[in-house]
């Protein structure tokens, strides 16, 4: 399958021809979700609908049967790697009571789908897939009623299966033929018909992924594999150091290259576009090498950078407080813990493609929300939102607000340069390790006191930046800074409790008689950043479950007896009994071997979303300093398990890419600029990190509520790694990474 | 003029010759398998096989490459009928996003090429130029072991065949 191809068939599906395309709506309003958004508001409807049918009630806006009975079903959201298409349409699928295959999925795109505002926060299958499975119920239910009509029996007598409604005397009827113009064009209601869940054929099981086959075999996968008629390539020079401005330039001498077709300034932002991939590359390089530039950023020293943070200006505000008078006596203590800035780091560099013609702009794109990229680029272009449209293209994996919109902005502006040429643009390694927006750098400080055992007091306090810059704005939009009359930046925000930003997770889901959270909200930003997979709750989980370890220790308690000790929440404890009972936490805990440790994390992801509990075994070469991990055995929880493989996946995943933050990730930066500007300089793990077994045990509870599972993991397996280390060697190490050299300087051999 | 030989087919491409591979597999013969990562030789995932061995394509001249047998992967296989490797990754779902699992395709099906019985310990060590993101590491392990024994069952069943008169 060509690129064209997949577009063209993806055009065509948008388009449609069926009976109830007619009528057709999107959604009424943007959602005011944890992130927020920068489109209109009005005010939420009084009957709560179940997750995202809230905002988009129609059944139609989310089911579609066409006369030929073929059913397609839309989602605001998009598939990151995460595996979401799968189990969306399993739940469609499985409430339709058809087969998976039958079922064309349309995901984010503003021409046809409903917004569904950001694919983040692990708010997919709580809003969409909560919307689906009862849209899927409800049409299922009209459906059958109109089969009853046309039989003249009683609902109650007929049965779906295969895409049909069949009658005890043997009459049957496709959904196709049932159809009309307005038969789903209803609203939602807040109760639906669920399949009961001991009949459940489709969701629960792993069924295979839909976008894996594609993708191994070499098919157009990604935004990055698109291929238009047309289609030219640009390429963005970057200044030296982000607050450089652009003096002058060698225009001529570029120009002569063969190939290239424009050079575009506007104020400092500089770009080439050609006919050919890499001859756009070569002439960037040679735009870079004659470029001049003045000024630069103020970055911190690297050395200081927490002293700097704390030396800001801070918006504190206390999300939780509940005070008790304590008896005298007991122990207390205190323990502060750092986390530098750490990048997503998409193996492919953020890709956009962008149209302009006539009076339509056209962007593919892998931004996480496609309705406010659209707001965004509508602010950048001066052009209505109803000219704009935004295609969701899978990307490299996303894990945050990297730099897709911002490549996607570039992409709009070298397209309107050369109207009626596709532009292509793709960010180089370098544009993406230096100009990504990070994950902020926390401090994380933590108090309790601790009596006859048990926590009696207990304090958080946090530092961070923002965790979310994303686009609602055009200031939002990298380029958008740098052009002759730049567009301002959103003013930096706190997300609010109880998603939180930097204050995601500070609240732990443990027992505490007295305790008191505080969110230290800083809104300058010494390097630009934003929402990296987890937000504060990597940082926050960190913290409290390195903090536990602490106490357990000075308590002369167990780890996970002490935990359990503060734990009431039943599943919270089942899935920290499950985990070290797969790991064998008892009977291997007492016989380790020197150099060997155990460590346990747990959380709760946001208190709301899926339960991780994760025990891993880690050895500290003393020597080199260097921290293995052995095995690591996890236990989740998140609901209703729709595709437990998609959930295992995503745990897995999530376990290594937060072990590879945790021992090796920080970016570096000197008084102007980010130095850590390709893999060399920003070592991730590697196979040679890889541990021995990993292992994911998913708790299924069918008929539950989904909860979020992609960022479940980051927390708990940091402190889980801590803690083993810590274990392992004696020593407690409250900075992270836990790289070679501090661990080496920690055990001071 | 260069003609380069991909997954057996012969082209001739107009291309500046020091044009690294990759762009010409992708831009000119429309081959989406190899993916541009870093550009750098740091992180696989533009690995491709030249005279069966996995070379970064970011890195190779296109005129370097003529005259030799290029495989991507789409030389193992299509869609409607994937060969040994593809299958196996299919069977472990060994991809979160996906975008680094061709190059890793690439690195191990010249390693099962030259060495058909390879451990465990072997392809975790042939993996190591190769980054992933997504943390899917484990599972593509899995993933190249299946592949080892399904290609050598194949091959054990090809020699009986021939073996038999
Ligand atoms: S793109 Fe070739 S090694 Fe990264
Ligand atoms: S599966 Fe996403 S980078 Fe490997």
């Amino acid at each position: 399958m060509t690129a064209t191809s997949t577009f063209l068939s993806r055009r065509t599906v948008i388009a449609g021809t069926g009976a109830l395309v007619v009528g057709f709506s999107v959604a009424r309003r943007a959602f005011a979700q944890q992130e927020p958004q920068n489109v209109g508001e009005e005010p939420r409807r009084p009957v709560a609908l179940p997750g995202s049918l809230k905002d988009a009630p129609l059944i139609d806006s989310w089911i579609r049967i066409e006369a030929t009975g073929a059913i397609t079903v839309m989602t605001g959201k998009a598939e990151l790697g995460q595996g979401i298409k799968t189990a969306l349409i399993q739940i469609a699928a499985e409430q339709l009571d058809v087969a998976p295959h039958a079922i064309t999925l349309v995901t984010a795109d503003t021409a046809s789908t409903p917004n569904e505002g950001y694919t983040a926060g692990s708010h997919s299958m709580q809003d969409s897939g909560t919307a689906i499975l009862n849209a899927a119920a409800q049409a299922r239910a009209i459906l059958v009623n109109a089969a009853a009509a046309r039989f003249a029996l009683a609902a109650g007598e007929l049965k779906t299966g295969d895409g049909k409604v069949a009658a005890p005397d043997g009459r049957a009827i496709g959904y196709g033929e049932l159809v009309s113009t307005e038969l789903l064009h209803v609203e939602a209601t807040p109760a639906s018909p669920l399949k009961d869940t001991s009949r459940r054929l489709v969701m629960g099981r792993s069924i295979e992924r839909v976008d894996i086959p594609v993708k191994v075999t070499g098919g157009a996968a990604y935004v990055h594999d698109l291929r238009l008629p047309d289609m030219v390539h640009g390429r963005v020079v970057r200044p030296p150091s982000p607050g450089a401005r652009l003096k002058a330039i060698d225009e001529a001498r570029v120009r002569r290259l063969p190939g290239v077709l424009a050079v575009v300034r506007n104020g400092s932002f500089l770009a080439v576009v050609a006919a050919r991939e890499y001859q756009c590359v070569q002439a960037m390089r040679l735009l870079a090498a004659t470029a001049t530039w003045d000024g630069h950023s103020d970055l911190p020293e690297s050395g200081k950078l927490y002293e700097t943070l704390l030396a800001l200006p801070s918006r504190d505000n206390d999300i939780l407080h509940r005070s008790v008078a304590l008896p005298p006596g007991g122990r207390t203590l205190e323990a502060t813990y750092h986390r530098p800035y750490q990048m997503h780091g998409s193996i492919g560099p953020s890709c956009a493609v962008a149209l302009r013609e006539a009076d339509a702009l056209t962007v593919w794109t892998h931004s996480q929300g496609v309705y406010p990229l659209r707001g965004a680029l509508s602010e950048l272009t001066g052009l209505g939102a109803e000219q704009i449209r935004c295609i969701h293209m899978e990307g490299s994996g996303c894990y945050g607000h990297n730099g897709a919109d911002d490549v996607a902005a570039d992409a709009v502006l070298l397209a309107i340069a050369l109207p009626g040429r596709p532009v292509r643009v793709q960010w180089m390694r370098e544009d993406e390790h230096r100009f990504e927006p990070y994950g902020p750098a926390m401090i994380a400080r933590l108090g309790a006191a601790l009596q006859d055992g048990r926590i009696a007091d207990w304090h958080h306090d946090v530092w961070s930046n923002t965790h979310s810059t994303r686009p609602g704005k055009a200031g939002d939009l990298l380029s958008a800074l740098y052009l002759q009359a730049p567009f301002p930046p959103s003013p930096p925000r706190p997300l609010p409790q109880p998603d939180g930003g930097g204050d995601r997770n500070a609240i732990p889901l443990y027992v505490l008689p007295s305790v008191r959270v505080t969110n230290r909200f800083i809104p300058q930003m010494p390097l630009r950043v934003s929402a990296l997979r987890g937000l504060g709750a990597y940082m926050n989980v960190f913290a409290i479950e390195s903090f536990m370890d602490e106490l357990a220790a000075a308590a002369g308690a167990d780890p996970v007896a002490f935990r359990l000790a503060h734990l009431e929440d039943a599943r919270g404890r089942d899935v920290v009994t499950e985990a070290a009972r797969r790991f064998g936490w008892q009977a291997t805990h007492a016989q380790r071997r020197p150099g060997f440790g155990h460590g346990f994390g747990f959380a709760r992801y946001k208190n709301l979303g899926a339960y991780a509990a994760i025990a891993v075994e880690a050895e500290v070469a003393r020597e080199s300093g260097r921290v293995r991990i052995v095995r690591a055995v996890a236990a989740v929880d998140s609901g209703e398990a729709v595709n437990p493989d998609g959930i295992r996946n995503q745990i897995e995943g999530g376990m290594l890419q937060s072990a590879s933050w945790t021992l090796f990730e920080e970016v570096r930066f000197d008084r102007t600029h980010v130095t850590s500007a390709s893999w060399a300089s920003y070592p991730i793990l590697r196979f040679s990190d890889l541990p021995e077994r990993i292992e994911v045990h998913v708790i299924d509870r069918p008929g539950e509520p989904f909860l979020g599972t992609g960022e479940a993991a980051q927390g708990p397996m940091a402190a889980a790694i801590a803690n083993a280390v810590a274990d392992a060697s004696g020593v407690r190490i409250r900075d992270l990474p836990l790289h070679k050299e501090r661990v080496k300087a920690a055990i001071g051999v | 003029m260069i003609t380069l030989t991909v997954n057996g087919n012969d082209h001739t491409v107009d291309v500046d010759p020091a044009t690294p591979l990759l762009y010409v597999l992708r831009e000119d013969l429309a081959l989406h398998g190899a993916k541009f990562g870093c550009g750098l030789g740091q992180c696989g995932s533009c690995t491709v096989m030249v005279d069966g061995r996995a070379v970064f394509s970011c890195l190779l001249p296109a005129a370097a490459a003529a005259g030799r047998q290029v495989k991507t992967v789409e030389g193992l296989g299509t869609i409607d009928e994937p060969g040994p490797m593809q299958q196996a990754f299919m069977a472990e779902q060994a991809a979160q996003c996906g975008y680094c699992i061709p190059g890793m395709m690439m690195r191990a099906q010249a390693l099962l090429e030259a060495k058909p019985a390879a451990t465990e310990a072997d392809i975790r060590a042939a993996l190591e130029p190769h980054l992933c993101r997504c943390g899917t590491q484990a599972r593509i392990v899995r993933a190249v072991m299946r592949a080892a024994q399904a290609m050598r069952l194949v091959d054990a069943v090809g020699r009986r065949a021939e073996a038999s008169p």
